[in-house]
């Protein structure tokens, strides 16, 4: 198996891009990650598009075939990869695997998702169609009610608070306003969502105990990156980032299946296998991107992926710990609460945002300073489908 | 040519009494205080000028919305409606929502239009309550007939108080009136309306010293730019 490594990185800004289609996404990002990767004459020789709901939401199918002919990178390999809100990750999974193999040399790797053409009913149903089809969304679960639940669990069980809740909100949130590709923009004020008697209209419980701004938003978007062996990567201007270690894991789909709801098992697992590959341990990392759909799962991920232990990773984000400049960094995009969580995106931009870190690419603001090693979490499901990913900055 | 007042006469609705708005300060989900108060007739022709752009904004029934709130505040500047009021959502002087509706007669009110113009920090839902406040709490009437003219009215009034549907023919469309009434606000009122009074006389005395409204692109940008929520 070879060593891969990212040599392009481009996304789009998040929002809500009425006038552009999937297609425009999927190509815009595409092309900013191909300038990125400076190929020049060079061609890729495979695409890999992570997407969930292009046959839901655009009636359109085969988009992997579509976006090479749009791009005009024929006879690429191209196949689309569907995974739930892990459709990204599984994208760059599909990807890094093709080139290890030695199959492929350069693979684009393209992730998007165009939910904001639909009403928020809708798109909040079409999110659900991953939850079990006879024991969950007949009776009308959906990924925000699933999250409630597993919040009051994680309360009790934990002593996670609001307080723990609001941490997240609020840095999250901080941080989108520094980064020019988030959907949200707009920083948040304690009293404004959570001391005010007015909080109650800012603030809404969605899903009891989360409230509005416990909730990422419903995005546009597309993110990609370009691969290579590591070799051929050396001979490149950008230094190359290195994806060092890679894991997967599942879980049963219902989580009243799991001996413990609580136990994200799969995301333990997927961290696990990610960190012996590369031979590093969670404290090793210098920044992470964790899929905060809800800013329950930051809290949870923080500590199932073994940076802080069960029951504390509330009170590190509390204390500041998982801010800039804290013990480990974690979401300095704004995470999916404020860059915004397009699905079939999110895995491949959060891979985007650790390699601008890694490459001391961003402002000072949200560069944590001599970064070497990022984790990414991608959660599919509800954590019954999680991959994990080390990327490593490579010194030439 | 000079108004002819003896034809105004007959041309003007004639008018119910109606009670003051008493202004009331919101904080908003950024920290940013927001004063909430009600505007004079001599304020229509500055708040129509916020409103010009968002005639040509098709996102969220932003134009039909603009376009009926503009005639109506035109209607009541021209004394061409019968007991139309408007409130205004003030933050650092600046217009960032409007709402206004009329009396039907002692005891109905008539919900016209909620313009937002400052977007995703739900200051359609605080106007939307406080023209409902007005209504209930301050001209004392029983009900208030509503319609939504976009997905997101509907969700915020229809769904969130909830409103009652009726078969009365709305004034604006003709459709099916949904209700609010005096009991529903009550039971909606402590989840729903908020603001505290007195206003500081430093914030009332700013809001209505000038309404400053933001430029043409930076309100179609607000409204309807990429991050548009």
């Amino acid at each position: 198996m070879r060593d891969v490594a990212i040599i392009g990185a481009g996304m789009i800004p998040f929002g809500r891009r009425d006038e552009d289609t999937l297609m425009d996404m999927l190509a815009y990002a595409s092309l900013k990650a191909l300038d990125d990767a400076g190929l020049g004459d060079k061609s890729v020789d495979a695409v890999y598009v992570g997407n969930m709901g292009a046959g839901m939401l655009q009636h359109q199918s085969a988009i992997a075939s579509s976006l090479v002919d749009r791009l005009n990178l024929l006879p690429a390999a191209a196949e689309t990869v569907e995974n739930g809100p892990a459709s990204g990750g599984s994208a760059v999974k599909n990807g890094l695997l093709a080139v290890a193999s030695g199959y492929y040399d350069y693979v684009l790797v393209v992730g998007g998702e165009k939910m904001r053409e639909v009403t928020g009913w809708r798109a909040t149903d079409f999110v659900a169609t991953m939850t079990h089809p006879q024991a969950e969304y007949p009776y009308g679960i959906t990924l925000p009610g699933m999250a409630g639940m597993f919040t009051r669990l994680y309360m009790e069980k934990y002593g996670v608070t609001r307080e723990h809740l609001l941490a997240i909100s609020l840095k999250n949130q901080e941080m989108g306003t520094l980064n020019p590709y988030a959907h949200v923009e707009m920083a948040l004020d304690r009293d404004g969502i959570f001391d005010s008697p007015h909080a109650i209209v800012n603030n809404p419980v969605s899903a009891d105990p989360l409230h509005l701004y416990d909730l990422c938003p419903v995005s546009d978007g597309a993110a990609a990156i370009i691969l290579c062996p590591l070799e051929m990567a050396k001979k490149l201007t950008k230094p190359p980032v290195l994806i060092a270690g890679f894991g997967q894991a599942t879980d049963t789909q219902t989580l009243q299946e799991r001996d413990d709801p609580t136990d994200l098992k799969a995301v333990t697992l997927a961290a696990q296998k990610a960190f012996e590959m590369a031979k590093l341990k969670p404290g090793d990392i210098h920044v992470a991107e964790l899929h905060d759909a809800f800013t329950i799962l930051e809290i949870a991920e923080s500590e199932h992926v073994g940076f802080f232990k069960k029951g504390e990773g509330g009170k590190a984000a509390t204390a500041g710990k998982t801010r800039l400049g804290g013990q480990i960094p974690i979401n300095l995009s704004g995470g999916l609460k404020a860059r915004g969580h397009p699905v079939g995106a999110t895995g491949v931009a959060q891979v985007v945002d650790i390699v601008y870190q890694l490459r001391h690419e961003l402002p000072k603001n949200r560069q944590v300073q001599k970064a070497e090693n990022g984790l990414t979490v991608n959660f599919g499901g509800f954590g019954n489908n999680v991959l994990a990913f080390v990327l490593r900055r490579v010194q030439l | 040519m000079p108004l002819d007042m003896e034809l105004e006469a007959v041309l003007r609705p004639t008018q119910y009494p109606m009670a003051p708005y008493p202004p009331k300060t919101i904080t908003l989900a950024n920290g940013k205080v927001m004063v909430v108060r009600q505007a004079a007739r001599e304020d229509v022709p500055a708040i129509l000028k916020s409103v010009h752009p968002c005639l040509f904004i098709e996102r969220d029934y932003y134009d039909i919305v603009s376009a009926r709130l503009y005639g109506e505040l035109l209607a009541w500047y021209r004394y061409r409606v019968k007991s139309e009021y408007c409130l205004l959502g003030q933050v650092d002087g600046y217009l960032v929502g409007i709402v206004n509706g009329r009396m039907e007669n002692e005891k109905v009110g008539m919900s016209y239009h909620t313009l937002a113009i400052d977007r995703g920090l739900r200051i359609g839902s605080h106007l939307f309550a406080a023209k409902m406040e007005y209504h209930i709490e301050y001209l004392g009437q029983d009900e208030v007939l509503i319609v939504a003219e976009s997905p997101i009215g509907f969700r915020r009034w229809m769904i969130e108080y909830p409103l009652e549907l009726t078969h009365i023919p709305h004034e604006l469309g003709g459709g099916d009136s949904y209700r609010l009434a005096r009991e529903i606000y009550l039971k909606a009122k402590p989840r729903l309306v908020v603001g505290d009074r007195p206003v500081p006389r430093e914030l009332l005395e700013e809001a209505e010293a000038e309404i400053k409204f933001a430029d043409d692109d930076t309100i179609r940008e607000r409204i309807a730019g990429l991050k548009g929520r």
